[in-house]
């Protein structure tokens, strides 16, 4: 509302229905799109331990960061298996429909403020590198590594709205159905069963489950603790 | 009045008044108690087996889209926020801190206010900081009941001093009056 210096929501809502411009910006301002790098380090352990194993056993690999915001987990995600010498044959498909968060995730210039938590929930996660090689540091802000953005595609996709676009091998979703109520969940879970291949496995936050959902039966529990599930055969 | 749900913010010192408090209620306590106790980001839920372990209720972290039951106590998640939605669910988020914490306390007790309006009791116990005050203002203004522990009996004083500061609590008491009145107001309305 201070944004756009209307003064209570009956104006906003009369500007919704006639400024579709307007209308966009709201919904993008209403998303949230706070995320950390290596945000659980029990979760990109077992990661290590228990996904990448399953990964290297593919000529290419296809990652699906679903709701990646800013990028961070993409970025994470592209730490790891530059360490486990797996990036150079894999795809990470990153997509949000936040456009502005995009943006920002394919700038992969990040707050200087947030390097001491990140570092150490990296080397609490099993990182094997100084963090600070991924990353150059300038005044307030880090970039991170151009070699870290290559095999990375930002794109625009809606979990509501839109469809398959790729077969994968590996999705992460992890703290964005918490947001969506029990039915939303059920249609983004269609879409990810749908996109997994066969033994494709899905991550999701560790408060989120499959337990409401019409596709509990249709995978098995890698790591329960972590909501690593893997799709049945 | 009849009281459907119990909020409690507690932060330093919260450990010691928490254990204290649910050794002490009364099995059959039937008012549903959620709890934000500030816990560092990488907490596992360990300390809350502990304390289930020694209450006569069921103590449990509340899991996201849990219907809040009676006879339950519900621990906020390290790391998420805790929301209570209109219809007696729970919704976790991942937002930025408030008050530098998450969960917070005032970001529970603002959705549990507008959720119960004036069938909530708000508690702030012990602690250092002033999360809560805004949050518990909002319950008062909601027509919620609010006890504050009394700041000389806290292990940390600064938490309930904040929220006496910007309200006028209806009670100020002590762990052990406090939970006299709870009992006291819970027996009442299960009769």
């Amino acid at each position: 509302m201070a944004l756009s210096g209307l003064s209570d929501v009956s104006q906003i809502q009369s500007k919704v229905l006639k400024d579709e411009t307007f209308a966009h910006e709201l919904l993008q301002d209403l998303s949230i799109t706070v995320t950390e790098m290596f945000r659980d380090e029990d979760f990109y352990k077992s990661l290590r331990e228990n996904v990448i194993p399953v990964l290297r056993t593919y000529p290419f690999i296809k990652i699906w960061h679903a709701g990646c915001a800013t990028g961070e987990e993409a970025y994470s995600m592209a730490i790891i298996l530059s360490e486990e010498g797996l990036y150079e044959r894999t795809t990470i498909y990153a997509t949000d429909f936040n456009q502005h968060a995009l943006n920002r995730a394919k700038e992969g210039i990040f707050s200087n403020s947030m390097m001491r938590e990140y570092t150490s929930n990296y080397q609490l996660s099993g990182g094997k590198e100084p963090f600070s090689s991924y990353y150059t540091s300038s005044h307030d802000n880090i970039i991170m590594n151009q070699s870290l953005k290559k095999n990375i595609v930002w794109a625009n996709h809606n979990l509501v709205t839109d469809s398959v676009f790729a077969e994968v091998h590996l999705i992460l979703c992890r703290n964005v159905l918490i947001y969506f109520d029990n039915s939303l969940q059920n249609k983004v879970q269609k879409l990810f069963y749908e996109s997994l291949i066969n033994g494709g496995i899905l991550c999701l936050g560790s408060k989120e489950g499959l337990r409401f959902t019409d596709f509990c039966e249709k995978y098995m529990e890698l790591d329960k603790k972590q909501r690593i599930f893997k799709k049945k055969y | 009045m009849h009281y459907e749900a119990i909020v409690i913010g507690v932060s330093s010192g919260g450990m010691n008044a928490l254990k204290y408090i649910f050794s002490t209620l009364p099995f059959g306590f039937l008012i549903p108690i959620i709890v934000v106790q500030h816990v560092s980001s990488r907490s596992d839920n360990e300390w809350i087996n502990i304390l289930n372990g020694v209450s006569n209720l069921t103590i449990k972290e509340a899991d996201e889209k849990e219907k809040i039951e009676g006879g339950n106590a519900y621990i906020a998640p390290a790391n998420y926020h805790l929301l209570i939605e209109e219809d007696r669910t729970f919704s976790l988020t991942i937002d930025e801190r408030v008050n530098f914490a998450r969960p917070s306390i005032d970001v529970l007790f603002e959705s549990a206010a507008e959720a119960y309006k004036n069938k909530l009791i708000g508690i702030v116990l012990t602690g250092s900081n002033n999360d809560g005050a805004k949050g518990i203002k909002r319950i008062k203004e909601c027509g919620g009941l609010v006890i504050i522990q009394d700041p000389e009996t806290a292990e940390s004083s600064t938490m309930p001093a904040s929220a006496i500061a910007v309200i006028q609590p209806d009670y100020i008491l002590s762990l052990e009056k406090i939970i006299e009145l709870l009992i006291k107001i819970d027996t009442n309305q299960s009769r």
